[in-house]
């Protein structure tokens, strides 16, 4: 109890630390351009791959649970449409990105602090936490909505694929159903979490990669760490924010 | 000048110094000396700040640097260059975006000034060529001579270099220690190297002050070093066969 209250008071004064005026703001701009390439950019494929997928086996599953003439046939696309927004686009995405981003981030800073390089920073009279964090924690909550909309748009695209092309649904049924009683609220309430997940997975992992002692055997075990605890933390903020959003 | 006093740091309760009073002399190559692990790199990182310390005074010049808040750090810490075992060239950068980083930082030089003082601090330790190379792509020598580079880009009056020969090659340390030297004197900087490379000691130690166990054990110049009679210290400077045949020679 004790070391996991040390470790969150140190948690909060690395983001004091963080969020402190920055040096020289044309640098964290340049900073943040890079990060933008780095951990947005570069998640769009394994997002768009996922949530392809994703779509296809919902549509999939959800026809074959509802197979009764009772139930209409557009309430498969309809299903697609409200899991894919409501959860997937969101939680698993960034459960996804908590290991590639956050064991990503992770390493780096781990490894900069093993191999000096964050010394070399405060020798400089540089803030480096601050100057190494914030870019990546701005670029990735500014970028992660924009990731979670692709997921959105390609999920659905998988769905429609995976339900026309096995049979299970018509394209027209398809189309009807995720246009039907059609909630934009869905869209702010997945954007709200995803921008929480993001700070999560940046600032998580990028603590424990701040605070690596050791050599190349606590680097590996600091990017575990903050993949596992990114993980649990979206995990409990999911349930946290769909009662508070939701009910 | 730079003055250390009565400094003790422990680490989870273990002392690694202890109640240790030096002086750093401006213009000269102020060397620590000492076996792996005596508390030497520990020191270092504590007089640059880098190590809180559990009680002493760390002094530049006027300035108590230890009592400063990290933003008053700042002005004193614009002029320190350190030079680290590894040499902690940021991997993401090229040689000439290391030796830029502090530039851009902290001047409000334009690009043509900053061009020119990145070509002179690489001009001044030898390196050509090789302005977009990644460190990933250097040798060990080279990547000492960048950060070299680097650590003087902003003019410091402080240089402090952690083992700048470990790893290299005798020729290419020999060449290192020399250009820290010259650098010292012709800037006039404070410098403080630590090392227990021996070969150092006798090329470019102006004043050698050796730790042992965490505690300042001998200080003098490198033509004191050889007649001591700190055993501990004779033990370390003749550890090696062939130091000890010339010892054995002399007497």
């Amino acid at each position: 109890m004790i070391s996991f209250l040390t470790q969150a008071g140190l948690y909060f004064l690395f983001l004091k630390k963080v969020f402190s005026k920055p040096e020289k703001p044309v640098l964290y701009y340049k900073q943040t351009m890079r990060e933008f390439v780095y951990l947005g950019l570069t998640s769009i494929g394994i997002i768009a791959i996922i949530s392809f997928f994703m779509g296809a086996v919902i549509t999939l599953q959800t026809a074959y649970n509802t197979e009764n003439p009772i139930y209409p046939k557009y309430l498969i696309g309809l299903g697609c449409r409200d899991s894919i927004i409501l959860e997937f686009s969101s939680t698993v995405a960034a459960l996804i990105l908590a290991g590639k981003v956050g064991s990503n981030i992770a390493s780096e800073i781990g490894t900069m602090r093993v191999t000096e390089q964050i010394d070399a920073l405060e020798i400089m009279g540089v803030n480096s936490a601050s100057y190494l964090v914030l870019p990546k924690i701005i670029a990735t909550v500014l970028f992660n909505p924009v990731l979670t909309l692709i997921g959105i748009i390609v999920g659905i695209f998988g769905g429609w694929i995976a339900g026309t092309l096995s049979g299970v649904i018509t394209s027209e049924n398809f189309i009807y159903g995720i246009q039907y009683s059609f909630i934009p609220y869905y869209i702010t309430y997945s954007m709200i979490k995803t921008v929480f997940f993001a700070f999560i997975i940046t600032s998580v992992s990028a603590f424990q990669g701040y605070y690596v002692n050791g050599g190349s055997l606590e680097v590996g075990r600091a990017s575990t760490k903050a993949v596992v605890y990114s993980s649990v933390l979206i995990l409990l903020f999911n349930v946290i924010l769909t009662q508070l959003l939701l009910s | 000048m730079i003055s250390v006093k009565n400094l003790s740091k422990s680490f989870n309760g273990k002392s690694i110094l202890n109640d240790i009073s030096l002086t750093f002399e401006t213009g000269k190559t102020n060397l620590i000396i000492g076996r792996s692990g005596s508390g030497k790199t520990v020191l270092l990182k504590s007089i640059v700040g880098l190590h809180d310390i559990d009680s002493g005074e760390i002094w530049y010049e006027d300035t108590m640097f230890n009592e400063l808040h990290f933003k008053d750090r700042k002005k004193i810490r614009s002029e320190m260059g350190m030079l680290f075992q590894g040499s902690a060239l940021f991997d993401s950068l090229t040689v000439e975006q290391n030796v830029r980083f502090p530039l851009d930082m902290f001047t409000d030089k334009t690009l043509e000034e900053k061009n020119d003082r990145i070509n002179f601090c690489l001009n001044r330790v030898n390196i050509v060529n090789a302005n977009d190379l990644y460190p990933s792509e250097l040798s060990g020598g080279m990547k000492k001579r960048v950060a070299i580079a680097r650590a003087i880009s902003l003019n410091p009056k402080y240089l402090f270099c952690d083992e700048p020969n470990s790893g290299l090659d005798p020729i290419t340390a020999i060449l290192i220690d020399e250009l820290i030297k010259e650098l010292t004197e012709e800037y006039s900087i404070t410098t403080i190297v630590n090392t227990h490379d021996m070969n150092s000691v006798m090329v470019i130690g102006e004043k050698i002050i050796f730790i042992s166990d965490g505690s300042k054990c001998w200080e003098g110049t490198k033509n004191d070093i050889l007649s001591s009679d700190c055993e501990t210290l004779n033990d370390f400077v003749f550890a090696n066969s062939l130091a000890k045949k010339l010892r054995i020679m002399n007497k």
